[in-house]
């Protein structure tokens, strides 16, 4: 619908010019990079609703079993399964990484760096293709013949291996191949921001100079590029496995399931970052902005970042402490994983400083980035208690770890999302947001989210044990104390999801009678801004920008306004 | 223009002008994903490294499987590497004048894909003698690491003729060589490791 006005807004500015195709066909061959954007930003937000639409039937099951969900009925055992593995799956690899790196690195990377479009285009669209064809073949997998894939979304074998055991033999090979496909889409994407950002900036722009969102976009797919190899071939050794029945993962043919867990971790964990940067970038920007105030330490922060990365390829098997790896080993990754807090902690206090002293607007945006921090600070804390070896002897594959990584991913994916959605909506959609309505919808996530997980890390200290269908079968953990903290989490996610029709209601009314927003609403530094909202094919019409400065200059006591763009001369 | 302030210094910079990028577009992206690939092989390779590691005994192959070719495929390494010197050979040619580059960037071509060709000889021999990808994980990992050398060569060998026909029209440039080039370069000095690890 709302790109659909975008690209209205080309064809009229454009015609003359350009001769892309025309028809429905500019819609979905389009090879502009804010066209490609948006395809990635609206599959990503339809992939969210399916997955938190997955969310609801499970937690329906788990506080009342047995029950006739409403919008799904009865669920089985196997659908559990295949519920809560595609919901993980569909979170982090067809919403967090779609919609943060693809749609916003997409949109933003050219506009920020003055490029009239990513410097391979037509890879660009391809990548887009094979993602919505990956898209497609993951929810296909869930109406074939055995239903979807149920054996979580880390895949360990044996389990995921053999159909016998899995019960899903077509749905696991087809989930298998959607993420694969995924993983080649977001490889060609990661080839295109790394080479824009390295060869397509406005002349005068400098490495420091380059918004620290773009960087780190760049940084997570450079990450992204170098962790995602082992798992392709983990993936390929259990697509064999499943369909022509070798057996890398087969102990009894000489073959070794913890392999996989290596192979899956050495990518899963790098992976957290990933996504963790672009919300930290989307965070940094909009907190300079709206703080009217110079980022505190550029370069620490891009710094830190760099040593982020490095770390994140050392910490993988602290997810594998309890899978029967030596202990020495264990130590090892211990240290490493403490360690890795440092630097976040550090990318941390370098919001809390660049707030420090500014003159705070509390724009929706601001309050989406000032919850990331709140929000994200609770899940990194907890991660401490998981690194530590001896702690997870206990937590492991409790509801604490899954309350943890669900305070680090629905800030990074979620509110990191919004943040960046309701910061950049002016832009993309030539509007401004309704800020009453954005308000209403940003309380109705941000304290029902708490109520849903502040309870399940309680429930995961009582032993709570994760992948369960149905706690009716286990008395230690049917009591009714800890069925009243199952309710409580549903209930407040039944009251969140109900918060997001205030969201979309939001979009399409502001996109059909919002305000005008003008070239730059919230009186921002940076180069998107210095164009037309939406920008027009080729993004500046008139001559691509030079650049004098850096991203950050807020607040200069030699000027009269309190900012100063990035292209002003002198 | 505003006199500075000494605790906001800004450094005042002239018009800029635009700079040319010091690697072409084609070639820095083929770099990047050549990094993603050596880490797919780096995982493959260590994958190999660990199942060979923990084999009961150290029998390697285990026992009933058949030896793999040591010496035939040295030969077929050598006229490999020897396709990528002609390949370096033919980046001079180019350079020098263009049209004098075909006869190299054939002969490139020419020695990669017996190298391709010699590779499937010896599968079909191996597959008589009861190595499959099933029979042991012996097996398994010589035709998942092979094959997909093969299937990288295979891919590297159509770019290069895409090359080489670009070339007969006149129409390539140097950094479409370069990046073809690259990825050539890629799968050959791939697989001296790869022999290494795999067949010795």
């Amino acid at each position: 619908m709302a790109h659909t006005a975008v690209a209205h807004q080309h064809v009229d500015h454009h015609a003359h010019e350009h001769h892309g195709p025309q028809g429905i066909l500019k819609y979905i061959w389009s090879t502009d990079h804010k066209m490609i954007a948006m395809q990635y930003l609206f599959t990503g937000m339809f992939m969210a609703v399916v997955g938190g639409y997955m969310a609801y039937v499970f937690r329906m099951q788990l506080a009342f079993p047995g029950i006739s969900v409403p919008g799904f009925g009865q669920v089985s055992p196997g659908e559990y399964n295949a519920l809560v593995t595609n919901h993980g799956s569909i979170m982090i690899f067809w919403v967090a990484m779609p919609v943060l790196i693809a749609a916003f690195g997409n949109y933003l990377i050219p506009l920020m760096i003055g490029a009239d479009d990513m410097v391979f285009p037509r890879i660009n669209r391809l990548s887009y293709q094979i993602f919505l064809a990956s898209a497609l073949l993951l929810l296909a997998s869930l109406f074939v013949q055995g239903g979807g894939f149920g054996g979580a979304w880390t895949s360990y074998p044996p389990l995921s291996a053999v159909g016998e055991y899995n019960q899903t033999d077509l749905g696991s090979s087809m989930w298998l191949g959607a993420v694969a496909l995924e993983f080649v889409a977001f490889l060609l994407g990661g080839i295109n921001f790394i080479t824009t950002l390295m060869n397509a900036r406005a002349p005068g722009m400098k490495a420091y100079d380059i918004p620290l969102v773009c960087w780190m976009i760049v940084i997570a797919s450079i990450l992204f590029m170098l962790s995602v190899g082992p798992l392709i071939a983990g993936a390929a050794m259990l697509f064999f496995d499943q369909t022509i029945g070798t057996g890398f993962y087969d102990p009894a043919r000489g073959g070794d399931p913890v392999l996989w867990q290596h192979l899956f971790w050495f990518f899963g964990h790098p992976e957290v970052y990933v996504v963790l940067l672009p919300a930290i970038g989307i965070t940094i920007d909009i907190i300079a902005t709206f703080a009217r105030k110079k980022v505190f330490g550029y370069k620490l922060m891009l710094y830190t970042t760099v040593a982020t990365g490095v770390l994140s390829f050392f910490v993988w098997a602290h997810h594998q402490f309890i899978a029967g790896i030596d202990p020495r080993m264990a130590n090892v990754f211990m240290v490493t994983t403490l360690l890795i807090s440092v630097p976040i902690a550090e990318l941390c206090f370098v919001i809390i400083a660049t707030l420090y002293g500014g003159s705070i607007r509390l724009a929706t945006p601001m309050l989406w980035a000032l919850a990331f921090m709140a929000e994200f600070l609770i899940g990194g804390v907890t991660g401490i208690f998981l690194g530590a070896s001896g702690a997870d002897i206990y937590f492991h594959d409790t509801y604490f770890v899954l309350a943890h990584f669900h305070y680090t991913f629905f800030p990074i994916a979620i509110i990191g999302s919004f943040a960046a959605f309701t910061y950049w909506f002016p832009k993309m959609f030539g509007k401004m947001m309704s800020d009453t309505l954005g308000k209403i919808h940003f309380w109705g996530t941000i304290i029902p989210f708490n109520f849903i997980f502040i309870p399940l890390f309680v429930l995961g200290i009582g032993g709570q044990h994760r992948r369960i269908y149905n706690y009716e079968h286990f008395p230690e953990l049917a009591g009714a104390d800890m069925y009243q903290l199952r309710r409580i989490a549903t209930y407040a996610l039944l009251v969140m999801l109900a918060f997001q029709l205030v969201f979309f209601y939001n979009c399409i009314m502001s996109w059909w009678k919002g305000k005008a927003a003008g070239k730059n609403p919230w009186q921002s530094n940076t180069l998107e801004w210095t164009t037309e909202s939406p920008p027009p094919h080729g993004n500046w019409p008139e001559g691509l920008p030079n650049v004098y400065r850096g991203p950050y200059e807020y607040s200069h006591p030699d000027r009269e306004e309190d900012y100063w763009p990035q292209n002003e001369p002198g | 223009m505003s006199a500075q302030s000494a605790a906001y210094p800004i450094d005042q910079r002239p018009v800029p002008t635009k700079r040319e990028p010091l690697v072409s577009n084609g070639v820095l992206g083929m770099l990047i994903f050549i990094f993603t690939e050596i880490m797919f092989f780096a995982g493959l390779i260590s994958a190999h490294s660990i199942v060979r590691s923990q084999t009961a005994g150290q029998m390697w192959p285990p026992f009933g499987q058949p030896r793999l070719p040591v010496q035939e495929t040295a030969v077929n390494t050598a006229a490999l590497l020897v396709s990528g010197i002609v390949l370096v050979i033919t980046w001079f040619a180019f350079r020098r004048e263009r049209q004098s580059a075909k006869i190299p960037l054939l002969l490139s071509i020419v020695l990669g894909g017996f190298f391709v060709w010699f590779q499937g000889i010896e599968w079909m021999a191996l597959l008589q003698e009861g190595l499959t990808i099933q029979s042991s994980s012996y097996g398994g990992f010589f035709y998942l690491i092979i094959g997909t050398h093969a299937v990288h060569a295979i891919a590297a060998l159509v770019a290069l003729v895409w090359a080489l026909m670009r070339l007969n029209n006149d129409q390539l440039v140097a950094s479409q060589l370069a990046t073809v080039s690259a990825f050539w370069y890629f799968v050959v000095l791939v697989w001296p490791v790869l022999y290494v690890k795999v067949y010795l």
